[in-house]
């Protein structure tokens, strides 16, 4: 379903010297897989995510998701196969502090075009938050937050879902809390999971732990 | 899309809601006051140049025509001096000439001026918008009685009614020290007319000319004659204006009198064109304060832009979010801007109307008061252009992580 090869992307340094930061050779993921990315700060993992989520163009390589390749499209189309395919859930929980749940969620359904609100509410209430439809972020703890995060990336039935620490703003147990529930409702929308942590419980949940510097050959010369 | 455009525009304003209710009173004071000017001068213009009684001419002494016309028709100024009633009478017999009614002013009532004339200054024919009635139960004056009948303003601030008796004052400026013996009873109150003729207290001419302590010689003399030509005629009144003017040295013929009231206004337009200016530079600071204030917001929006292109908002989107929201902000502020306008035009033309009589229509259609929104909104929405480019230029995996 998640088909990357060849996959390179370097940045500029403040002195002007070109710094990889991705070398993917190969890396792919089934259909309704759930696999974790085991990697450390620095080591490339969120820039991974963007490459595959399409909010970054590729140097050089290819992702394709369901055969569409995402790293040929331009940016309009890219913006609307995340839209559409990708639920993206971060470690800062991104949530539009001016919107309540339910317009947090709805909202990322109207960019792809499907705004249905009777789903935005049955996902909030799948996450807990049935009570909570008209809160803003700010009203609600870091979980709460997150947990809202989690609605909103499987707002449009996406088939993948990427996750990038989406523990790492929260204590265990909400984050225990949060991870299975993440992992119960992707299960639910048949979507993929892929999640990058470096928190060895979040880890020891998966079946199929991936190791980030050894699929990134970049990591070597990422400086420790 | 709309509907996302108009949830992210909404959104925006509450987050920011000093700001853009600071900003969209800033374009509502500008705005009102943009039209306001405007329309204040055509309305002016229009409006004192229609003022004529449904009179082509002003005959009076020589001197200024603008004098003439301001202290016969809009009775503001003083008199450029007597005219012998032989003069009148020559004029009325001009066979070009429908109707001629003479005038005598200098005397006052309280501040409101006393002017003599005949009944025929009411007559006019009965379909003729100008044509003066008094209010019923009323009539006009009886030219052998100390009768008087008041125009509707100056009754009302007066608190003049019919049966009322009244000394009038010597002098168009009212003093206390200068009060005729004769007394004139009013037998009518004038149906407004939106025109000087409603601050003028009206009794026949003999009366005013012979009141007590004026000068026995000036009891034929009069102030102005008012002239009305056969169907209004041009060639007329160009032959009455080279036989007054240019041939003859005793009298001026203020002919016509709108177009007399025009040149004044004319002369006086480098003020207006002044005020035009300040103007247009208000309305131009307020546009930039509303730029200014997404622009200086931007920084704050970055994270919630570069959530927005996360979920798949396209660089458009959220560009066109910030042109509309620039464009609402005006949008807004225009519409508190014809409030404003309104309260201009209200306190202004009721100052106009306690000093000429003249009432302007503050909602007149007038152009500006469509352009002046249209032309500021699109003002706006361009220079929201700005704001917008660095919303486009956002880069989405920087701004995802939070400030620290």
């Amino acid at each position: 379903m998640l088909e990357v090869s060849r996959l390179r992307k370097a940045f500029t340094s403040p002195e002007g010297a070109l710094s990889p930061v991705v070398d993917v050779e190969d890396f792919q993921i089934n259909e309704r897989d759930h696999v974790a990315l085991r990697g450390d700060s620095g080591s490339g993992k969120t820039t991974f995510l963007n490459l595959i989520a399409g909010i970054l163009r590729p140097d050089a390589g290819r992702v394709a998701i369901q055969g569409q390749v995402i790293s040929d499209l331009n940016e309009a189309a890219r913006d609307r196969l995340r839209a559409t395919a990708i639920g993206y859930v971060f470690q800062t929980f991104n949530l539009l502090q001016g919107y309540t749940c339910l317009e947090n969620v709805l909202l990322a359904m109207t960019f792809a075009g499907r705004a249905d609100r009777s789903r935005a509410e049955a996902l909030l209430r799948r996450v807990g938050l049935g009570q909570r439809l008209g809160h803003r972020p700010r009203q609600l703890s870091t979980g709460q937050q997150q947990r809202v995060a989690v609605a909103r990336a499987l707002a449009n039935r996406p088939i993948l879902v990427v996750a990038d620490e989406p523990t790492g703003n929260l204590d265990s147990g909400n984050g225990h809390e949060v991870l299975e529930l993440l992992r119960d409702t992707c299960r639910e929308n048949e979507a993929a999971l892929l999640l990058v942590s470096h928190d060895r419980d979040v880890l020891s949940e998966f079946d199929d732990v991936r190791d980030f510097h050894q699929i990134n050959r970049a990591c070597s010369a990422l400086p420790q | 899309m709309i509907s996302t455009l108009v949830l992210l525009i909404t959104k925006s304003f509450r987050q920011h809601l000093f700001s853009t209710v600071v900003t969209a009173a800033s374009i509502a004071l500008a705005g009102g006051l943009l039209m306001s000017v405007w329309t204040l001068r055509e309305e002016a213009r229009k409006t004192f140049a229609e003022v004529s009684g449904g009179y082509d001419a002003v005959l009076g002494a020589r001197g200024s025509k603008l004098q003439l016309v301001l202290n016969a028709v809009f009775h503001l100024e003083e008199s450029t001096g007597n005219m012998e009633w032989k003069d009148f009478l020559e004029a009325q017999k001009n066979p070009s000439v429908e109707r001629a009614v003479p005038m005598a002013m200098g005397d006052n009532f309280r501040g409101y001026r006393v002017v003599g004339t005949l009944p025929e200054f009411f007559a006019g024919d009965a379909a003729s918008t100008t044509r003066l009635t008094a209010r019923s139960p009323g009539r006009i004056f009886d030219v052998t009685s100390r009768e008087a009948v008041v125009g509707s303003f100056a009754a009302e601030q007066l608190g003049l009614k019919r049966g009322d008796r009244i000394k009038p004052y010597h002098g168009l400026n009212f003093n206390e020290e200068h009060q005729h013996e004769e007394d004139y009873v009013i037998v009518g109150i004038l149906e407004p007319t939106s025109s000087p003729v409603d601050r003028v207290i009206w009794i026949p001419l003999e009366g005013l000319q012979k009141l007590s302590g004026h000068d026995p010689k000036s009891s034929t003399e009069i102030s102005a004659v008012l002239v009305k030509l056969k169907g209004g005629s041009a060639t007329a009144g160009f032959l009455l204006d080279q036989s007054y003017n240019k041939q003859g040295t005793r009298l001026t013929f203020a002919w016509p009198i709108g177009r007399i009231v025009a040149l004044f206004f004319d002369k006086i337009s480098w003020f207006d064109r002044v005020l035009e200016l300040v103007a247009y530079l208000v309305a131009l600071v307020a546009t930039a304060s509303v730029v200014a204030s997404i622009y200086n917001s931007m920084n704050e929006r970055r994270r919630e832009i570069a959530i927005l292109r996360a979920l798949g908002a396209h660089r458009a989107l959220v560009s066109a979010a910030v042109v509309f929201e620039s464009a609402a902000i005006t949008a807004l502020g225009m519409l508190g801007a014809l409030a404003v306008h309104g309260a201009i035009m209200w306190s202004v033309t009721g100052v106009l109307k306690v000093q000429t009589g003249v009432v302007l229509n503050p909602w007149s259609p007038n152009g500006i008061l469509v352009f002046a929104p249209l032309g500021m909104i699109a003002l706006s929405a361009a220079a929201g252009l700005v704001p917008a480019l660095k919303a486009y230029r956002t880069d989405v995996a920087t701004n995802l992580i939070p400030a620290s």
